[in-house]
């Protein structure tokens, strides 16, 4: 009996490595995750135990962290602009983005999917400092003339500015979330004579939940941490917003403009880290909810 | 169908093995490219060549600049890397060690200094390269023409009474009568210098007004924006906007940005620009601020739009 030809000593090593390698990236993630939390943490936890006020910072719209009379640290203010700039994106971003992605996927021919795909795409690929740009200067002086407001730089533009930027992370995760339902659902619910969107409605809708959902959640994830768009279209005004049309100022644009003034370990820098640390509550919690919702869904 | 499918993979396949010899291609060239960058920064920074690295406040990056470009011809063996970011970007920069020289358009508060010589051991110094009259701009097709230092306060400051056009005496532009204001971002010198000087020592801005992150972004909001007021630079002026003229108080005399108005101290808020290096400077460090405080570095100043030292020397 010829023996089998034996692989050599370096192939299998080369495969080990590799195999350790991937494992490894793996592992990272989790530990990158943790890593990121336990420093934003530590750089906030001093003033966070000593001194720092929860009821000011969480009821007092008052923001004044370079005051020289009386420094306050309310981030009310902030957090309302975060909310509404979000929900207002995600109220836009999310009828569109999976009515895209449900057209994209079951309605248009071979052509016009890969030319709708290739678009959504470029969408995505565009950098937020030129969303932010556009917002500075087109969507300005559009909302001035539309709405005949005073300035143009608020939450509308905001809103807007971030629905384009997260509607193609929607469309491409939640495109492929319903590419995945297998075809057989699809024929089975043909067969039953269904109309098409009874089948899309009752039928692929439900099997691809879950996708559609994290889709959902990335956008929402992506609109609460964009920073650079909505510094440059909001206003970046502190204020809390009675309309669509008044300026804000986000919990993300606030650290970005004042942590490089912020001498290393001041109390307002500690306090920049503490909104690090909501926003990343913030997500966090989004993401439990979403994954309980989820189980739930599956369990009922 | 299955025909389509498997000239679709033979296809893919025989892309593939393209793709892999193009990117073996690619690879061999970055590595060449790699090289050669390699040997040209090898060679541009020479053992001859010094770097001064020159950061902070926003109102002077442009004048910043302009002198780092024109230094380029005096001294070819000196590059002067200029970034902006706002003065308390620079003192940051300039306690913590990083940076030859700091611009700023406001002095350094008694803390700084301290936090400066405790990180570094040495205090910084301070050397004044030039004035900048503070200029408050309104839309070009406001009606507004002057304005007093109480009026801006009232605009401005944490309680103050100001909010409407029509409060100030004119007809509200655009049809718009709310005042929307244009301010700057908590760590620019701008902001610290109109903040003492404006609202007065230990007031605080009204909250709400829209804080840009540059000296040119204020002025490119008021443009766009009939009803906006805004300070900014006066080296900043466009023609779509306007700078008022400013007086001390109700009745006084106004004075419009410029050279004269500032030399003379008319005008009520023009400020002195600076430089800053940790200890004494040496080197190349010493001899470029000697070259910015020249006659040839100051005309820079004044091409730049701002106001240069009197010659007289203070």
């Amino acid at each position: 009996m010829p023996a089998l030809p034996r692989r050599p000593r370096l192939e299998i090593l080369a495969e080990r490595a590799i195999e350790a390698l991937i494992r490894l990236c793996g592992v990272s993630s989790v530990l990158f995750v943790f890593g990121i939390f336990f420093f934003v943490f530590r750089e906030g936890s001093q003033f966070l135990f000593h001194g720092f006020s929860f009821r000011e910072f969480f009821f007092s719209q008052e923001w004044y962290p370079t005051s020289q009379s009386h420094v306050r640290y309310g981030a009310l203010a902030l957090i309302a602009g975060t909310v509404s700039v979000t929900l207002l994106s995600m109220l836009l971003a999310v009828p569109f983005g999976l009515g895209t992605a449900v057209f994209i996927s079951e309605f248009c021919g071979p052509r016009a999917k890969e030319t709708l795909k290739i678009t959504v795409e470029l969408l995505a690929a565009i950098p937020s400092v030129v969303w932010g740009f556009v917002g500075l200067t087109v969507m300005n002086k559009v909302i001035i003339q539309l709405f005949h407001t005073p300035i143009g730089l608020n939450v509308l533009n905001g809103g807007v500015i971030l629905a384009l930027m997260s509607v193609p992370i929607i469309v491409s995760i939640g495109e492929d979330a319903l590419k995945a339902v297998p075809d057989s659902y699809r024929e089975a619910a043909i067969a039953l004579g269904v109309t098409r969107w009874q089948m899309i409605h009752r039928v692929l809708i439900p099997a691809a939940r879950n996708g559609l959902l994290a889709a959902v959640l990335l956008g929402v994830g992506r609109a609460v941490g964009e920073t650079m768009a909505v510094l440059m279209a909001t206003g970046h005004a502190v204020k809390i917003p009675t309309s669509l049309l008044d300026s804000v100022r986000t919990l993300t644009a606030t650290i970005a403009a004042e942590l490089g003034e912020a001498a290393v370990h001041s109390n307002h820098y500690q306090v920049l880290f503490i909104i690090g640390i909501l926003l990343f509550t913030i997500t966090f919690a989004i993401n439990l909810a979403a994954d309980l919702i989820v189980r739930g869904v599956r369990r009922g | 169908m299955m025909e389509r499918f498997i000239s679709q993979r033979y296809r893919a396949a025989a892309i593939g093995e393209r793709r892999r010899r193009q990117s073996r291609r690619i690879f061999t060239a970055g590595l060449v490219a790699v090289a050669l960058l390699g040997a040209a920064c090898t060679r541009s920074k020479g053992p001859n060549k010094t770097v001064i690295q020159d950061t902070g406040s926003d109102t002077m990056v442009n004048l910043a600049q302009a002198w780092a470009e024109e230094y380029a011809n005096v001294d070819s063996t000196v590059s002067v890397e200029v970034s902006g970011g706002g003065s308390g970007t620079g003192i940051a920069a300039l306690s913590s060690g990083t940076v030859d020289i700091a611009n700023c358009s406001r002095r350094f508060e008694p803390e700084e200094i301290a936090q400066a010589k405790k990180n570094t051991g040495k205090a910084p110094r301070e050397f004044m390269v030039g004035f900048d009259a503070l200029a408050i701009y309104v839309n070009k097709n406001n009606p507004l023409d002057e304005i007093t230092i109480d009026q801006l306060a009232g605009i401005y400051a944490e309680g103050g009474k100001l909010t409407k056009w029509s409060q100030l005496g004119v007809k509200p532009p655009d049809g718009q009568d709310e005042i929307i204001c244009v301010g700057r971002q908590s760590n620019s010198g701008t902001y610290f210098y109109f903040r003492e000087a404006i609202l007065g020592k230990g007031r605080d801005f009204k909250l709400g007004s829209r804080d840009m992150q540059g000296s040119k972004d204020v002025v490119e909001l008021v443009a766009n924006t009939p009803s906006a007021i805004g300070y900014s630079g006066m080296g900043y002026n466009t023609p779509a906007v306007k700078q008022l003229r400013v007086s001390k108080g109700a009745g006084q005399p106004s004075y419009a940005p410029g050279v004269e108005s500032t030399l003379n101290h008319t005008y009520p808020i023009a400020r002195p620009l600076f430089m800053y290096t940790l200890g004494e400077p040496t080197g190349a460090v010493k001899k470029y601020l000697d070259w910015v405080n020249s006659e040839a570095g100051q005309k820079i100043v004044l091409q730049s739009g701002y106001v240069p030292l009197p010659k007289t020397g203070i």
